[in-house]
């Protein structure tokens, strides 16, 4: 019994038991905080995984940005908890029954039998000042630089598609439609009339301005 | 010769394409002008041929002219076999085709219709040319529906009367029952001898004779009696042997020059002619003759007896036709193949002469065709008159004109046939002399003897036809000259043709190697022990009973319609039933529309309702319409619209592929 | 000693509960998004425990990106979720059945 394994063990529950508690809550403020729970628990074991890096970036990036995301719709979202916990009896069973035959199948597939510590050793620990940041920052930039520029596109995807469904447009507000604005037709914009020239009569030296023969109305 | 022969089938066709599509622009005159020439060129190249082959002994010339198909096993080829049998009824059909040509002149003169019927009149010609000239069934084939065709066109000649399309779709479907079987005889040749071309099928005649085949399980046939069966049903319908006769009373609907061409001297002798030619094959079978025999005989007999109560001078005519064709069948059953396209040629002459005459009384009296408003005729149209008298004479078989010589031949050769059926059909056509005698002069005196039954009071058109344009108050007189012409062109014959061949054709080499008679069916050879001459046969033919029941016939004609008028009606009043017996043709015509027109309909409404409004409208058509909007309404209801559904079904296939994963591999 | 298959039975067993969730939750569109995050998160941590296991880092450089992507997917969803709020004024699974068939 290794301080690692109890370790695990301990951090393993309380993820187990906060996953639980999210779906089980009827206050989704709960839920979003429980499961902010769950994220940092998770967290720590990729960190005894040796996966420093991705187990930060889990707690900066998914816990705080994503999680507050979800916060700030919860709260924002005024919605009447009683008549929420109506399916919830009914549903339980078929949950349970079809979560427990899928965790049961996958342990089988995944179980010790199959990638026990016979067939997958636990590795040594990696030396110290090992920079796993370093490692896969060496990998990302060069093998799969090409998928971390689409990533970054994704992102930006996101936020334009955010932004677009969830914008409300201001009925005073003045804005060019440029689809609009190729669609036009020169009938639309421009009509020509035809008159016949007046004469103006000239009475002053002012007239001179104007200019001789006549006046045409534009 | 090659090309005089192919000269002679493409000039009338050129003509007729001439003036079939650009007879608005040559008008009238270009039309029978330039049709006129075509068929005038045939008949003068067909003299040539006639000179080249028999006169000067050429050869025959049997040659493709034109590969039409050629597929895996067979070639279809267009060709002519010119050979004496051919030049005889070229000769036939293009002198008939120029004399009704020029006939038509006269009698289409008012006619709307005037260029599409020289247009007509030619295509038929090529038609009939292109028959004879065969060396082929294929190319036969043609022919015969080719010549059909132009049949129906014609007989519905005047397409706005409902009575010429009744009888011109009529001709031309009881001429596809025969074209069935006829078709079904071709292809039996061509599957056992594996070839179209007459050399070759009659090559191998002999090797058919000895196959037999089991159509109804369990009887045995002979397949050249089979054959040949089912090509005589073609000439059955073709040349209205009863029962598929009933086309041609009918086809009088069309105008009398046709009536005069195509049948009587052409169309219909085109089932006579194809039997002749398949001589070969005939001789092989004896059930064949005698079926062909009998069928003859019973046409000869009982149509001549319709001839005597008819009234429409056509008619008369008509059934004088299907008489005589009943006796060249007999004839061609007696295997006396020369005696009947003998009396083909014959027949072609004076009966075309007898139509040509009918039509010049029908325009003298004003398209007025019913006999019993005639009469007395004599005096208004002398030469009408005596054309049809030496068509008459012709026809009954008085001896010197040419009916008697092809029909006395025919009926000796009866009587020495041995085939079974012979006697019967002897006592039928020796009857049928009698029958013709009859009704021939009975139409002869009613016609131009008597007192004048017409109407003289001003115009009378008895049969819907357009306006005529004479109008003198009714009094007939003689038909313009370009009627009369060919009545006197198409008399001379009628008189002398029978005199002048009869020796060469029936007892000589003329058909020597073209028709072929078996040693124990050659009834002619017997024939010819006792001729001496065409002299001698006048004089022999003076003692037969057949001269002696003609005489009778015309006697009892003069008595009845001249001397005692009264007996006639009374005749018919005492033997009543007889007489609507003889008034509804035997029936026939009622049964056929009974039971083959009413049952085709019948069966054709059954199908439509059973087949396609049930089964290909309801059940295929709409049937799959409403079984895919019915799978449709089933199946929509997966789609539920709640989400959880949807995810539901997901986790529950990802389960069972995990379960499937992990258990059963 | 952890075995790998520990961990990995502890990712089944979030994915199990995740699955749960969106099964049980009918009420509440917002307890699914977070079931869906739960779910993302089993998946990462199999491959992270795939990639300490077998030494290899391009495992950990793949959770990189289905953090990205879940990021994405979460910021889209939350925003649809607040315009279907915003018109329905439910959020309700069962009231939003327009695209029933």
């Amino acid at each position: 019994m290794s301080f690692e394994k109890i370790l695990f063990y301990i951090l393993a529950s309380i993820t187990v038991i906060t996953a639980l508690r999210v779906i089980t809550v009827k206050n989704p403020v709960h839920a979003a905080l429980f499961l902010v729970l769950t994220f940092f628990s998770t967290a720590m074991i990729w960190i005894l995984l040796e996966a420093e890096f991705l187990g930060i970036v889990l707690i900066l990036v998914y816990v705080g940005a994503v999680m507050v995301l979800f916060l700030f719709v919860v709260m924002m979202i005024d919605v009447n908890m009683a008549p929420m916990r109506e399916g919830f009896i009914r549903n339980l069973p078929v949950g349970v029954f079809v979560a427990l035959v899928m965790i049961i199948e996958l342990a089988l597939v995944v179980g010790p039998s199959v990638f026990g510590l016979q067939s997958y050793p636990a590795p040594a620990p990696a030396p110290a000042g090992t920079n796993n940041t370093l490692a896969l920052g060496q990998v990302l930039y060069t093998d799969f630089v090409y998928a971390f520029e689409i990533a970054a596109f994704i992102l930006l995807v996101a936020i334009v598609a955010a932004i677009a469904l969830s914008q409300r447009r201001r009925s005073d507000a003045k804005y060019q439609d440029a689809a609009a604005q190729a669609k036009v037709r020169r009938e639309d914009r421009l009509r020509i009339v035809s008159m016949p020239a007046v004469k103006a009569v000239v009475e002053s030296a002012e007239a001179v301005q104007s200019p001789e023969g006549g006046e045409k109305k534009a | 010769m090659e090309k005089v022969y192919l000269g002679i089938v493409l000039a009338p066709l050129i003509g007729s394409i001439i003036a079939g599509l650009f007879g608005r622009q040559i008008g009238r005159a270009g039309a029978h002008t330039v049709t006129i020439i075509g068929v005038a060129i045939a008949f003068i190249l067909s003299v040539v041929a006639f000179n080249h082959i028999v006169l000067q002994g050429g050869e025959a010339f049997n040659g493709p002219v034109y590969t039409w198909m050629a597929s895996d096993a067979f070639t279809f080829e267009v060709g002519f076999l010119v050979d004496r049998l051919t030049v005889m009824m070229m000769l036939v059909v293009t002198f008939v085709s120029l004399m009704v040509h020029i006939y038509t002149i006269g009698y289409m003169a008012d006619d709307d219709g005037y260029q599409r019927f020289f247009s007509y009149i030619s295509l038929f010609t090529f038609s009939m040319l292109m028959l004879v000239m065969a060396n082929n069934f294929l190319q036969l084939f043609f022919g015969w529906e080719a010549v059909g065709l132009v049949s129906y066109l014609l007989i519905g000649f005047w397409y706005k009367r409902e009575t010429a399309i009744f009888a011109n779709l009529k001709a031309f479907l009881v001429n596809r029952v025969g074209d069935f079987g006829f078709l079904l005889g071709i292809a039996a040749v061509l599957m056992y001898t594996g070839t179209l071309d007459y050399a070759d099928v009659f090559a191998k005649a002999d090797d058919l004779a000895a196959i037999k085949l089991e159509i109804i399980p369990g009887i045995e046939w002979s397949l050249v009696s089979v054959i040949a069966i089912l090509l005589f049903i073609g000439a059955m319908g073709k040349s209205a042997q009863v029962p598929l006769h009933v086309w041609l009373p009918d086809s009088m609907e069309g105008p009398t020059p046709i009536s005069a061409l195509i049948h009587a001297a052409t169309m219909v002798t085109a089932g006579i002619f194809m039997v002749a030619r398949m001589s070969p094959l005939y001789e092989l079978s004896e059930a064949a003759l005698s079926f062909v025999m009998i069928i003859g005989a019973l046409t000869a007999f009982f149509m001549g007896l319709l001839g005597i109560i008819q009234n429409d001078i056509k008619r008369v005519v008509a059934y004088s036709t299907l008489s005589q064709l009943g006796y060249m069948t007999v004839a061609l059953g007696a295997s006396a193949y020369s005696a009947a396209l003998f009396h083909l040629m014959t027949h072609a002459f004076f009966k075309a002469l007898l139509f040509l005459a009918a039509g010049s009384v029908i325009i003298a009296m004003h398209h007025e065709q019913d006999i019993r408003k005639m009469g007395g005729l004599r005096k208004y149209m002398p030469i009408t008159f005596w054309t049809f008298l030496i068509g008459s004479l012709a026809l009954i078989g008085f001896p010197g004109f040419a009916g008697f010589f092809s029909k006395d031949a025919i009926i000796e050769a009866v009587h020495l046939s041995d085939i079974p059926g012979a006697g019967f059909a002897y006592l039928l056509v020796l009857a049928g002399v009698f029958v013709t005698a009859f009704y021939s002069f009975r139409m002869f005196f009613l016609v131009f003897f008597g007192k004048e039954r017409f109407d003289t009071s001003g115009a009378h058109h008895g049969h819907g036809h357009d306006d005529h344009g004479h109008h003198h108050g009714g009094i007939p007189h003689e038909s313009p000259w370009v009627v009369t012409v060919p009545l006197l062109f198409l008399a001379v014959p009628s008189l002398l043709i029978g005199y002048l061949t009869i020796e060469p054709l029936l007892f000589g080499d003329y058909l020597k190697g073209v028709i072929a008679v078996a040693p124990e069916h050659d009834v002619l050879a017997r024939l010819g022990e006792h001729f001496t001459g065409a002299a001698g046969f006048m004089l022999h033919g003076l003692m037969t009973p057949a001269f002696w029941l003609a005489m009778a016939g015309v006697g009892l004609a003069y008595f009845i319609y001249m001397v005692k008028p009264g007996i006639a009606d009374a005749v018919r009043r005492r033997f009543g039933f007889a007489y609507d017996t003889l008034d509804h043709a035997y029936g026939f015509d009622e049964f056929n529309n009974a039971v083959f027109a009413a049952g085709s309909r019948g069966l054709g409404r059954g199908l439509w309702r059973y087949f396609d409004l049930k089964m290909i409208d309801g059940w295929m058509v709409n049937g799959t319409a409403n079984v895919i909007e019915r799978a449709a309404m089933l199946v929509r209801r997966v789609q539920t619209g709640y989400l959880y559904h949807y995810a539901f079904v997901m986790i529950a296939t990802l389960i069972g592929l995990m379960s499937w994963m992990i258990l059963w591999r | 000693m952890i075995a790998l298959s520990d961990y990995l039975i502890l990712a089944a067993i979030l994915f199990g509960i995740s699955v749960a969730g969106i099964i049980i939750n009918r009420k509440n569109i917002l307890i699914l998004l977070m079931a869906i995050e739960l779910m993302l998160l089993a998946v990462n941590f199999n491959f992270v425990a795939f990639s300490h296991f077998l030494g290899d880092v391009n495992g950990q450089a793949f959770v990189f990106f289905v953090l990205t992507v879940a990021a994405a997917e979460a910021a889209i969803g939350l925003a649809i979720l607040v315009v279907l709020f915003r018109n329905r004024r439910s959020i309700n699974v069962d009231d939003i059945t327009s695209m029933k068939g």
